[in-house]
C-alpha cells in the first residue's frame, strides 16, 4: 500500500476499507514473506515456515531428550552405579521428562497445527502471524536455559519433572533456570494456543461450520483451550516455588502455615489436563488418517466431538489420582477414583468409533496407517494400565513404581509420538512435494513397534514387583527386566535414525514427486492445493462448492 | 500383522503363566489389604483382557478381511445411534463393576482406628527414623549395603549381596497379628514409606503427620524402598519390617528400652574434647559421609569441609549451618545437642582442620534459641 | 467475497515479516538468565536483567507502534477485528487462571493446612502442639509476629477508586461511540489519574505494612498470599494504566473512530478485568 492510500483513509469505517483496499493488499501479502536466508526463518510470519520451525525444533528436542533417556537406560542396564553419580541421574530423569513433554511433544503438535490448520480450514494464515513467530522463538531460549543449567554450579534441576517441593526448594541454581524456562514455555504455549483458538473460531472457509470441520481442528481447539486454562496455573505454581526459594514466602512450608501438598494440587490441576494436551491432538491425527486409508468417512463424527469435549471437561476433575499416596481422606480418594474411571467412557467411544471406521472399509496399509493402527493398539493398552492405576487401592501398590512409567510411555510414546510419526508420513508429500520411501517407512514402523514393546512392556512387571521409579540403582531381582528395557531403548533409538534419514531424503526428492492428492481417500481441504503447498494458500477462501464437495465425501454434508 | 498378534498373545499368555512368580506380579500378600489389592487387580485384568481381545479381535478381523488387496469395497456408512449409545453405556456399567469392590477396599485402607501399636516413621535424607510412641524409644534405620558394592564406576565392585539395597542395620520390629498404625512424617523433603507385601504406601510429608496401618499375618522379614524422589540417595533408603511373635516382641521392646536408657547421653555430662571428637566421628560417619565423604573433601555439588571457611571460621556459623541447613544441605536439628556438638568438634579438628577449639552441647542448646 | 457479514473478508491481513518477536525472545532470555543469576548472587545477573528489560521495552514500543500504524492505515478489516476480540478474550481468560492459582493457594492454606497445623490433628499434637492457629494473626508456628491489614482503611478507599475508574472509563467509551471526543479524552485522563492514585495508595500501604506492621513476604501463608495476590494485581494495574495512557495519547492524536477502536476496547476490557480481580481480592484477602 502506498502512502497516498494510507493518508486517504485515516478513520474510515471497516466495511469501506475492505472495499477500498482489497486489491493492493492482495498484492502486498503475496509477496512479503518470500524473504531469503536466515531472515525467512527468524522474522517469519508465514504459518508454513513457522510450522516447519516448530517441527524441526521438536525433533531436535526429541533427540536430546532421547539421548538423556538412553543415559538413564544405560545406568539401569545393571544394578550398581556404572556411569553417573546419583545426582546426575536425577538431573537426567528430570530433564528427560521436561524436554520430552515441553520440548518434543507439545511443540510438535503446535507445529502440525500451524502447518495444517490454515490449509485444512481454508484460512490464509494463522490469525496472529507475528505473535505466532514469537510463540516459536520463545522455545529455543527456553531449551537453552534448560541445557545451560546442566553446567551451572549444582547442576540442573533434579527434582523430577513434577518439581515437588521441598526437594525443589533445596536445589541449587539449576532449579531457577528450570523455573524460568517453564515461564517462557508457558508464555509460548499461551500465545500459540490463542492463535489456534482464534484461527479455528474465526477463519474457517465459508460453509464449514464448527460441526463440519476436520476432527483434527476439533481436537486442536479443545487442546488449545485446555492449554490456555492450565499453562497460567503452572506458571503460578512455579512462581510460588521461586518465591519460596528466594523471597522467604511459606506457600509450601508448614512452618509458615503452608503445605508441600499444596504444590502438588496446583501442579496436577495443570498436569492432568496437560497429559490430555498431549493426547487429544494425537486423537485428531488418527481421526484424519484412519478414514483416509479405510476410504470411509469417520464413524460417529458428532459423538467424537462430544467425546473430545467431555474429556476436556473431565480432565479438570481428576488431578487427585496422582496423589493417592499423599494421605487424602477416603472421600477425596473415592471422588478422584470415580471421576478418573469416568474418562474411560469418552475415550472408549473414540476407540470404538475408530474401529467402526475401519470396519467394512477398503483398507490399504501405507506407513501413516500402520502408525495409526499401532497407536490404537498400544494407546489402548496404556489406557487400560491407566485404569488400573485409577483404582485407588491398586494405585497404593503401584504409585511411583515402574508400572506408572510403563503406563505413561504407552500413552506418550506409542500414543502421542506414534501419532506424530503417522502425521509426518501422512503430510510429508504435502510439505515437501515428494513421496517418502514406503519401504523404509514400514521398516521404521515395525522396528519401532517391536523395540517399543521390548522397552516398555517389562516395566509393568517391574512395577508390580515393586521397583520404585527415579532410582539409579536397584535390588537384584529387578535385573532381567531392566536389562531387557535397556536393550529395547537402544534399539528403539536406532529406529528413529531411519526416520530422520527418510525425511531428509524425501526433502531431497524422495522416490519421486507427489501429486496434490497422494492418498485417494483424503478429502479435507489440504489436498485441494498443490504439493508442495505453495508459500501462500487460500488467500481467497476456497469457494463454497469445493468445501461442500469435500464435506460430502467426509460424510458431513447430506443431500 | 501376524507377528504382532502372536507376540501380543505370547505376552498375555506368559503374564498369566508367570502369575505366581513375584518377579512378574505382586509380592505374596501378607495382609488382608494386600490380598484385596491383588484380588481387585486380577479381576480388573480379567475384564480388561476380555475387552481387549473382543475389541481388537473385531479390528483385526476388519484388517484382514476389509482390505483393498482382497478387492473389498468400502461401505460408506458413518453413523448408528443405537450402537453408539450401547458402547457408551456398557463401558459405564463395566466401570461400576470395577469401582464397587475397589471402593470397599479404599474404606478399609483408610480405617486406622483401634490400632494396638503406633510407630512414627520419620523420613530423613536418606534413612528412616522410628519412634515407638507407646514404649518411648526410638532408633534410626540405615542402609547396610556397603558403598563398595554399589559403586562400580571403575571396576565391577564387590559382589552384591542377595539383599543388595534392601538391608538395614536396624529393622522395624512388630508383633504378628497385631494392628499396627504407622504415622509418617519427614525431617526434610517428601519421602514415602512402603511395604509392598503389606499393601501399604504412605508419603511422609515434612511438617505433617499422615497415617496408614497393617496387620501382618506371618512372621518374617518384609522389605520396601522409599518411593518418593527425595534427592541424591533416594534409591538407598530401604524400609525393613521384621514380624515376630508376641513374646519375641516383648523381649525386644524391653531390651530396647534398657539400651535406650543406657545409651542416652547424660545432659549434665562434662565432655572432654577428645571424647567429643571420638563421638563426633561416629555421628559423622552415619550422617555426613554420604555427601562430604570420609576424607571431608566432598565432591560434585557437595563442598569440602577440609579447609572450608565455615569449618575453620567462627563456631557460631558452623553450628548455624548444621542446625538450619542451606540449599541441598539438610537441617540436622533432629540430632541431639550432644551429637551436633560432637560432630562439629570432630569436623573442626579433622581432615587437616586444626581449629583447636571444640563445641559443648550447651552451646548448641543455646544456639537453638 | 462476502462483505456483508465481514467474516469472509477475502483478504485477511497478514503482517510482513517482523523482527520484533525475536527481539522479544532475546529480551526474555536475558531477563531469565539475569534473574536466575541475580537470585543466586552472581554479580552480572542484575545487569543482564536490566538489559533484558530495556530490550523488552524497546520491543513493546516498536511492536505496538507497528500495530498502531497498521490500524491507522486501515489494514485491519472486520475479520481481523473479530480475531483481535477473540484473542484478547482468551488472553484475559489466561490471566484469570493465573490469579486462580494464587486464590487457590489462599483458600487451601486457610481452609486446610493452617487449621491442620493449628487445631486437633495428629499433625498438631505431635509436631506443632505449642502453636494455635488464628487467621490471619499467626499463620505458622515459626513466623514472627505481625499485624494483618485492615480492610476498611486504605483498601476500602482503593476499592472506591477502582470502581470509580471503571465508571469513568465507560463514560469515556460512550463519548467515543457518540462522537464526543472531549468526553473521551477527559474520561481517559481521569481514569489514568485514578489508576495512578490507586498505585500510590498501594505503595503507601506496602510501606506501612513492611515498616510498621511487621507484615512482609515471610509472614506465613497470610503474608505470602497477601503480597503475591495484591502484588500481581498491582502489577496489572500498572500495566493497565500504561495501556490507558497510551490510549489517551492516541485519542489526543485523533486516533479511533466511532466504529473502529478496538485498541481502546482491549485496554478497557483489561481494566475491567483488573477491577473485578480487585473486588474478589478485597473480599477474600482484606475483608473476610
Ligand atoms: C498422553 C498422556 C496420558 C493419557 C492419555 C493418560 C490417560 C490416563 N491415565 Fe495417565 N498418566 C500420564 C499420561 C497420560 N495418562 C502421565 C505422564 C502420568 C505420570 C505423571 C508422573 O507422575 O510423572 C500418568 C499417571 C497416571 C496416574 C497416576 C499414577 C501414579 O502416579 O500413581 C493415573 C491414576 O489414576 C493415571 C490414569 C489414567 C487414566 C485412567 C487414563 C485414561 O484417560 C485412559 C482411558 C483409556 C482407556 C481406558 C482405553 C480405551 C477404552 C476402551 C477400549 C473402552 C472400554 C474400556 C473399559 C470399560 C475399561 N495416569
Ligand atoms: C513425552 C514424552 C516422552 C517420550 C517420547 C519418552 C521417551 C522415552 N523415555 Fe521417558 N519419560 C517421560 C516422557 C517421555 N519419555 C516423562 C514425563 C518421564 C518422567 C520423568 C520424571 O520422573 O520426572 C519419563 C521417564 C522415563 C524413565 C524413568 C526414569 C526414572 O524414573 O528414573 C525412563 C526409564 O527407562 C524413560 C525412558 C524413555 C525411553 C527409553 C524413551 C525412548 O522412547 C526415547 C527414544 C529416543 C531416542 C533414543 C533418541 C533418538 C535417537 C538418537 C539420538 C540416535 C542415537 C541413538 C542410538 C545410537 C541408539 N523415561
Ligand atoms: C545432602 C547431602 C549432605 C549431607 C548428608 C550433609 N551435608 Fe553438609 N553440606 C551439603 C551441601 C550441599 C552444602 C553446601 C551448602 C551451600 O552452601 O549451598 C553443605 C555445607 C556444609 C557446611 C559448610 C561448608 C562450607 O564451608 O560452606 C558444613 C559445616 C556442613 N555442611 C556440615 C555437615 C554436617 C555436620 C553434616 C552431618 C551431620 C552434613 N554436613 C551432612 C550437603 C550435605
Ligand atoms: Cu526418601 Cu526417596
Ligand atoms: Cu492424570
Amino acid at each position: 500500500m502506498n502512502a497516498a492510500t494510507k493518508a486517504l483513509h485515516p478513520g474510515e469505517s471497516v466495511g469501506e476499507q475492505v472495499h477500498g483496499h482489497t486489491h493492493d493488499h492482495a498484492h502486498d501479502d503475496a509477496h512479503h514473506g518470500a524473504q531469503e536466508g536466515w531472515r525467512r526463518w527468524v522474522y517469519a510470519t508465514n504459518h508454513k515456515d513457522i510450522g516447519t520451525l516448530y517441527l524441526w525444533f521438536s525433533f531436535a528436542m526429541f533427540l536430546v531428550g532421547g539421548v538423556m533417556a538412553l543415559g538413564i537406560r544405560a545406568e539401569l542396564f545393571q544394578p550398581g552405579l556404572q556411569f553417573w553419580q546419583p545426582e546426575f541421574f536425577n538431573q537426567l530423569t528430570t530433564l528427560h521428562g521436561v524436554i520430552m513433554v515441553f520440548g518434543a511433544i507439545m511443540p510438535a503438535f503446535t507445529g502440525l497445527a500451524n502447518w495444517m490448520l490454515p490449509l485444512m480450514i481454508g484460512a490464509p494464515d494463522m490469525a496472529f502471524a507475528r505473535m505466532n513467530n514469537w510463540s516459536f522463538w520463545l522455545l529455543p531460549p527456553a531449551a537453552a536455559l534448560l541445557l545451560i543449567s546442566l553446567f551451572v554450579p549444582g547442576g540442573a534441576a533434579a527434582g523430577g519433572w513434577t518439581l515437588y517441593p521441598p526437594l525443589s526448594i533445596q536445589a541449587g541454581m539449576g532449579m531457577d533456570f528450570a523455573i524460568f524456562a517453564i515461564h517462557l514455555l508457558g508464555i509460548s504455549s499461551i500465545m500459540g494456543s490463542i492463535n489456534i483458538v482464534t484461527t479455528i473460531l474465526n477463519m474457517r472457509a465459508p460453509g464449514m461450520t464448527l460441526l463440519k470441520m476436520p476432527m483434527f481442528a476439533w481436537t486442536m481447539l479443545v487442546t488449545a483451550y485446555l492449554l490456555i486454562a492450565v499453562a497460567p496455573v503452572l506458571a503460578g505454581a512455579v512462581t510460588m516455588l521461586l518465591t519460596d526459594r528466594h523471597f522467604g514466602t511459606h506457600f509450601f512450608k508448614a512452618a509458615g502455615g503452608g503445605d508441600p501438598i499444596l504444590f502438588q494440587h496446583i501442579f496436577w490441576i495443570f498436569g492432568h489436563p496437560e497429559v490430555y494436551i498431549m493426547a487429544l491432538p494425537a486423537f485428531g491425527v488418527v481421526s484424519q488418517i484412519l478414514p483416509t486409508f479405510a476410504r470411509k468417512p469417520l464413524f460417529g463424527y458428532v459423538s467424537m466431538v462430544y467425546a473430545v469435549c467431555a474429556i476436556g471437561i473431565l480432565s479438570f476433575m481428576v488431578w487427585g489420582h496422582h496423589m493417592f499416596a499423599v494421605g487424602f481422606p477416603a472421600t477425596a480418594q473415592l471422588f478422584f477414583m470415580f471421576m478418573t474411571m469416568l474418562i474411560a467412557v469418552p475415550t472408549g467411544v473414540k476407540v470404538f468409533n475408530w474401529i467402526a471406521t475401519m470396519w467394512q472399509g477398503e483398507m490399504t496399509f501405507e506407513t501413516p496407517m500402520l502408525f495409526a493402527i499401532g497407536f490404537l493398539c498400544l494407546f489402548t493398552i496404556g489406557g487400560f494400565s491407566g485404569l488400573v492405576l485409577a483404582l485407588a487401592p491398586v494405585d497404593i501398590a503401584l504409585h511411583a513404581t515402574y508400572y506408572v512409567v510403563g503406563h505413561f510411555h504407552y500413552v506418550l510414546v506409542a500414543g502421542a509420538l506414534f501419532s506424530l510419526f503417522g502425521a509426518a508420513y501422512y503430510w510429508l508429500p504435502k510439505w515437501t512435494g515428494y513421496m517418502y520411501s514406503e519401504f523404509w517407512g514400514k521398516v521404521h514402523f515395525w522396528w519401532s513397534m517391536i523395540a517399543f514393546n521390548i522397552t516398555f512392556f517389562p516395566m509393568h512387571f517391574l512395577g508390580l514387583a515393586g521397583m520404585p521409579r527415579r532410582i539409579p540403582d536397584y535390588p537384584l531381582q529387578f535385573t532381567t527386566f531392566n536389562s531387557m528395557a535397556s536393550v529395547g531403548a537402544f534399539l528403539f533409538g536406532t529406529a528413529q535414525i531411519l526416520f530422520l534419514i527418510n525425511v531428509i531424503r524425501t526433502i531431497r526428492g524422495g522416490v519421486g514427486p507427489a501429486p496434490a492428492r497422494p492418498w485417494d481417500g483424503g478429502h479435507t481441504l489440504e489436498w485441494e492445493v498443490a504439493s508442495p503447498a505453495p508459500h501462500h494458500t487460500w488467500e481467497t477462501p476456497p469457494d463454497e462448492a469445493t468445501v461442500v464437495a469435500g464435506l460430502r465425501l467426509q460424510g458431513l454434508e447430506h443431500s | 500383522m501376524r507377528v504382532w498378534r502372536s507376540g501380543a498373545a505370547l505376552a498375555l499368555f506368559s503374564s498369566f503363566a508367570c502369575a505366581s512368580d513375584s518377579r512378574f506380579t505382586f509380592q505374596p500378600a501378607q495382609t488382608v489389604i494386600a490380598r484385596d489389592i491383588a484380588d481387585i487387580h486380577n479381576w480388573i485384568m480379567l475384564i480388561i483382557a476380555v475387552i481387549f481381545v473382543t475389541v481388537f479381535g473385531v479390528m483385526f478381523y476388519a484388517i484382514f478381511k476389509h482390505r483393498r488387496s482382497l478387492g473389498h469395497q468400502a461401505k460408506p456408512f458413518h453413523e448408528n445411534t443405537i450402537v453408539e449409545i450401547l458402547w457408551t453405556l456398557i463401558p459405564a456399567l463395566i466401570l461400576i463393576g470395577m469401582a464397587w469392590p475397589a471402593a470397599k477396599v479404599v474404606l478399609a485402607q483408610k480405617d486406622t482406628h483401634d490400632a494396638t501399636l503406633t510407630i512414627k516413621a520419620t523420613g530423613y535424607q536418606w534413612f528412616w527414623g522410628y519412634d515407638y510412641l507407646d514404649s518411648g524409644f526410638s532408633f534410626k534405620s540405615k542402609l547396610k549395603t556397603p558403598r563398595s558394592q554399589i559403586e562400580n564406576y571403575n571396576s565391577p565392585g564387590e559382589p552384591k549381596d542377595e539383599k543388595y539395597l534392601l538391608d538395614v542395620d536396624e529393622p522395624v520390629v512388630v508383633p504378628v497379628n497385631t494392628k499396627v498404625r504407622i504415622l509418617t512424617t519427614s525431617n526434610d523433603v517428601i519421602h514415602s514409606w512402603v511395604i509392598p507385601a503389606f499393601g501399604v504406601r504412605q508419603d511422609a510429608i515434612p511438617g505433617f503427620i499422615r497415617d496408614t496401618w497393617f496387620k501382618a499375618e506371618k512372621e518374617g522379614v518384609f522389605r520396601g524402598q522409599c518411593s518418593e524422589l527425595c534427592g541424591r540417595d533416594h534409591g538407598y533408603m530401604p524400609i525393613v519390617v521384621k514380624v515376630v511373635s508376641q513374646n519375641e516382641y516383648k523381649d525386644w521392646v524391653s531390651k530396647r528400652q534398657a539400651a535406650a536408657k543406657a545409651a542416652a547421653d547424660d545432659p549434665n555430662k562434662n565432655w572432654t574434647k577428645d571424647e567429643l571428637i571420638a563421638r563426633g566421628q561416629k555421628v559423622y560417619e552415619s550422617n555426613c559421609v554420604a555427601c562430604h565423604k570420609a576424607d571431608g573433601k566432598g565432591g560434585g555439588p557437595f563442598p569440602a569441609l577440609a579447609g572450608s571457611k565455615i569449618a575453620t571460621g567462627p563456631a557460631e556459623a558452623h553450628i548455624h549451618i548444621v542446625l538450619t541447613g542451606k540449599n541441598a544441605m539438610p537441617s540436622w536439628a533432629g540430632l541431639t545437642d550432644t551429637e551436633i556438638a560432637a560432630v562439629i568438634s570432630y569436623e573442626r579438628n579433622s581432615f587437616g582442620n586444626h581449629d583447636g577449639d571444640f563445641v559443648l552441647p550447651k552451646t548448641v542448646k543455646a544456639a537453638r534459641k | 467475497m462476502n462483505v456483508e457479514n465481514g467474516v469472509h473478508d477475502a483478504h485477511y491481513f497478514v503482517p510482513a515479516p517482523s523482527r520484533w518477536p525475536i527481539v522479544g525472545s532475546i529480551a526474555l532470555f536475558c531477563m531469565a538468565m539475569g534473574a536466575a543469576f541475580a537470585m543466586n548472587s552472581v554479580g552480572a545477573g542484575k545487569w543482564l536483567l536490566i538489559a533484558g528489560f530495556a530490550i523488552l521495552l524497546w520491543m513493546i514500543v516498536g511492536w505496538f507502534g507497528d500495530v498502531i500504524k497498521e490500524a491507522q492505515a486501515g489494514d485491519y478489516g472486520l475479520q481481523v477485528d473479530h480475531s483481535l476480540r477473540w484473542g484478547m478474550s482468551w488472553f484475559i481468560f489466561s490471566e484469570v487462571m493465573f490469579f486462580a492459582a494464587f486464590f487457590g493457594a489462599l483458600f487451601y492454606t486457610r481452609v486446610i493446612s493452617v487449621p491442620e497445623i493449628g487445631y486437633f490433628s495428629d499433625t498438631h499434637d505431635l509436631l506443632w502442639s505449642s502453636f494455635q492457629a488464628v487467621w490471619p494473626a499467626a499463620t505458622g508456628p515459626k513466623v514472627d509476629a505481625y499485624t494483618a491489614m485492615e480492610a476498611f482503611g486504605l483498601p476500602a478507599i482503593n476499592t472506591a477508586i477502582l470502581l470509580t475508574s471503571g465508571a469513568t472509563l465507560t463514560w469515556a467509551h460512550w463519548g467515543l461511540v457518540e462522537g464526543r471526543r472531549g468526553q473521551l479524552k477527559l474520561g481517559l485522563a481521569i481514569t489514568v489519574l485514578l489508576g495512578c492514585l490507586f498505585l500510590t495508595f498501594q505503595a503507601i500501604e506496602y510501606h506501612h505494612a513492611w515498616t510498621e506492621m511487621g507484615l512482609n513476604l515471610g509472614s506465613g501463608a497470610y503474608g505470602a498470599t497477601f503480597f503475591m495476590l495484591t502484588g500481581f494485581h498491582g502489577m496489572h494495574v500498572l500495566v493497565g494504566t500504561i495501556m490507558l495512557s497510551t490510549m489517551l495519547g492516541r485519542a489526543l492524536k485523533g486516533h479511533f473512530t466511532k466504529e473502529h477502536h478496538f485498541g481502546f476496547e482491549a485496554a478497557a476490557w483489561y481494566w475491567h478485568f483488573v477491577d473485578v480481580v480487585w473486588l474478589i481480592l478485597f473480599v477474600f484477602v482484606y475483608w473476610l
